[in-house]
C-alpha cells in the first residue's frame, strides 16, 4: 500500500515534526550519558556543561509546540495522523524533563565531595539502563512500532528494583556516624532522578503504542508518578 | 479524484447503537439504477435525536443510500431497492405504504437550496397546508416556530412576505430546514447541505441541526469530514455501495479500525 499523503504538505510537516523529536533525543540522552560520566569521574566541568547544554533542549520543546499547533491547525489531521502528531507534542515534553533530570543530576555532582562514596558505584548501571530505555523508547517511535514500545515499559521494573537497591544501600550508609551526609544526600536525588528518567521512557513508549495502535496500552507497569 | 481499494483489509466493522436506540433501520439493502447495482447489502443503524454522518468518496452510494430512507427515488423510473428499511415496526420498501405519508415524516434538505418562489411564510405554509389545514392564527405560530428552530427567525421576521428567491444562500438553507420540520417529521435527512455555503452559514446551520437534535432524528451525507466530525453522533463510512465501517464518531476520527477508512480520513489514497 502506497502511504504517501494526497497532501504532501503533511507528510512534509511530520518529518519535520519526527526531526525535532529525533534531535531532541539525541540530545537527551547525550545529557544523560554525560551527567552520568561527570558524577564518574567527579568531574565539575563536565556537569557545568550538562547544566548550561540544558537550554537547547528547551528551546527545541518549544519549537515541537509551535510546529504541532500549526500543524493541527492547518492540516486538521485525523486517525493515526493526529494520534502522531499528539504523541509528539507530548514525547517533546517528556524529554524536555528527561534534560531536566539529567540536569539535576549535574547540579548533585556539583556539590558531591566524596566521589569514591560506596554508594556511588550503583549509580552507573541503572543510569545506562534508563538511558538505553530512552533510546529503545525513540526507536519505537520512529519506526512507530507498538512491540518496541511494550518492550520498554518491561525494562523500567529493572531500574525500580535498582532504584530501591540504591535507596537502601544510601540509608545503610547514612546510618553509620561516620556518613558523608552531603554526598549521601545529593546520592539520594541522583537516584531519584534516575528513577523519573525511567519513568519518562515509559511514558514515550507508552505514547508510542497508543499513536501506532489507538488502544491505550493495557496494564499500565505503574511508574511511581 | 477516484478512490481505489487497494487494501488488503476488506473487514467490516460495525459499532451500531442500542436496538431499542434505533428509530431507522437498514438491513441488507440492494439498490438498483435500472441493471446497475449502487449498494451491496448495506446494514444502516439510525440512532433516534442522534445525528448520523455518511461518508465516503464521490460515487460510493452515500446520497444513493439517504435517497432510499424515504423512497424519494420512487419518483424516478427504473430505480429500485430490496431488503429492509424498518421504520416504525414496517418495511419502508413496502411498495403499499402511502410515500406521501412518509416523505412527511421522513423530510429531506438538498445540497443546493431549494426556496419555492413565494414569500419566506408561504415556504413554509404550502408544505404545512399539503397535509392539514391550518387556522391562519396556528399558521402564523408554526411558521415562527419553524423559522426559530431553524434559527431563521430573527433574520427574517421583520420581511416574511418578501421572496425566500431574495435570501442569501446561507438563508435559504435555513429556509428549507424550517419548511422540512415544519410538518413536524420525526427524520431529516440532509444531502451535502452545507456544501454551497461559506463558513459562517455553515456554523449556524451545523448550530441548527445540533439544536434540532433534541426535537428529530437526523441523518446527513457530507463530503466535509471535519463537518461530519463536528456535528455526529455516528459515522458511517461507504466504498463502492458497501457500508465499510460504521460507529460512533467520538472514535471514527480518532481510532477507525478498517485500513480503507483510515486512508480515506486521513487523505491517503490506495
Amino acid at each position: 500500500m502506497a502511504n504517501e499523503h494526497t497532501i504532501r504538505a503533511f507528510d512534509e510537516d511530520m518529518g519535520q515534526l519526527n526531526a525535532l523529536i529525533a534531535q531532541m533525543g539525541g540530545l537527551a540522552e547525550n545529557q544523560v550519558h554525560d551527567a552520568i560520566d561527570a558524577l564518574r569521574r567527579g568531574d565539575h566541568d563536565k556537569a557545568s556543561v550538562v547544566v548550561a547544554r540544558d537550554k537547547q533542549l528547551d528551546a527545541l520543546e518549544a519549537e515541537v509546540e509551535k510546529l504541532a499547533i500549526q500543524l493541527i491547525a492547518l492540516r486538521a489531521p485525523v486517525a493515526s495522523d493526529l494520534r502522531q502528531v499528539v504523541a509528539a507534542f507530548k514525547i517533546s515534553g517528556m524529554l524536555e524533563r528527561v534534560g531536566d533530570h539529567a540536569k539535576n543530576i549535574a547540579r548533585s555532582t556539583l556539590k558531591i565531595n566524596d566521589f569514591r562514596f560506596g554508594s556511588l558505584a550503583l549509580v552507573p548501571a541503572v543510569a545506562e539502563i534508563a538511558a538505553g530505555m530512552i533510546h529503545s523508547a525513540l526507536n519505537a517511535y520512529a519506526a512507530q512500532n507498538a512491540v518496541l514500545a511494550e518492550d520498554v515499559v518491561a525494562r523500567d521494573k529493572e531500574v525500580d528494583a535498582l532504584y530501591r537497591d540504591m535507596i537502601r544501600s544510601l540509608i545503610d550508609h547514612l546510618s553509620e556516624k561516620s556518613a558523608n551526609v552531603i554526598t549521601a544526600t545529593e546520592l539520594l536525588l541522583v537516584a531519584r532522578n534516575i528513577e523519573r528518567i525511567g519513568d519518562n521512557a515509559t511514558n514515550i513508549a507508552e505514547a508510542v503504542y497508543y499513536a501506532s495502535t489507538g488502544i491505550v496500552m493495557p496494564d499500565r507497569h505503574t511508574a511511581a508518578d | 479524484m477516484t478512490f481505489e481499494d487497494t487494501t488488503t483489509d476488506h473487514r467490516t466493522v460495525m459499532i451500531p447503537p442500542p436496538e431499542a436506540d434505533r428509530v431507522i433501520d437498514v438491513h441488507n439493502l440492494d439498490f438498483f439504477y435500472g441493471k446497475s447495482q449502487a449498494l451491496f447489502g448495506v446494514d444502516l443503524p439510525v440512532a433516534r435525536n442522534k445525528v448520523t454522518a455518511l461518508i465516503g468518496p464521490s460515487g460510493c452510494g452515500k446520497s444513493t443510500l439517504l435517497r432510499t430512507l424515504n423512497r424519494i427515488y420512487d419518483l424516478y423510473p427504473g430505480q429500485s431497492a430490496t431488503g429492509e428499511i424498518m421504520f416504525d415496526g414496517e418495511n419502508v420498501l413496502d411498495q403499499a405504504k402511502n410515500s406521501e405519508q412518509l416523505r412527511a415524516r421522513i423530510g429531506m434538505v438538498f445540497q443546493r437550496p431549494t426556496p419555492f418562489p413565494m414569500s419566506i411564510y408561504d415556504n413554509i405554509a404550502f408544505g404545512v397546508r399539503l397535509h392539514r389545514s391550518v387556522s391562519k392564527a396556528d399558521m402564523d405560530v408554526i411558521v415562527e416556530r419553524s423559522l426559530t428552530r431553524a434559527a431563521l427567525w430573527d433574520e427574517v421576521k421583520d420581511k416574511l412576505s418578501l421572496s425566500g428567491l431574495g435570501l442569501s444562500g446561507g438563508q435559504q438553507q435555513r429556509l428549507c430546514v424550517a419548511r422540512g420540520i415544519a410538518i413536524n417529521p420525526d427524520v431529516l435527512l440532509l444531502d451535502e447541505p452545507a456544501s454551497a455555503l461559506d463558513p459562517l452559514s455553515t456554523a449556524k446551520l451545523e448550530s441548527t441541526l445540533i439544536e434540532l437534535k433534541s426535537s428529530l432524528t437526523i441523518v446527513i451525507v457530507t463530503h466535509n469530514l471535519q463537518q461530519a466530525a463536528r456535528i455526529s453522533d455516528y459515522t458511517g463510512f461507504m466504498l463502492l455501495g458497501k457500508m465499510i465501517e460504521f460507529r460512533p464518531s467520538s472514535d471514527a476520527f480518532v481510532s477507525p479500525e478498517t485500513q480503507q477508512m483510515q486512508d480515506y480520513i486521513t487523505g491517503r489514497f490506495g
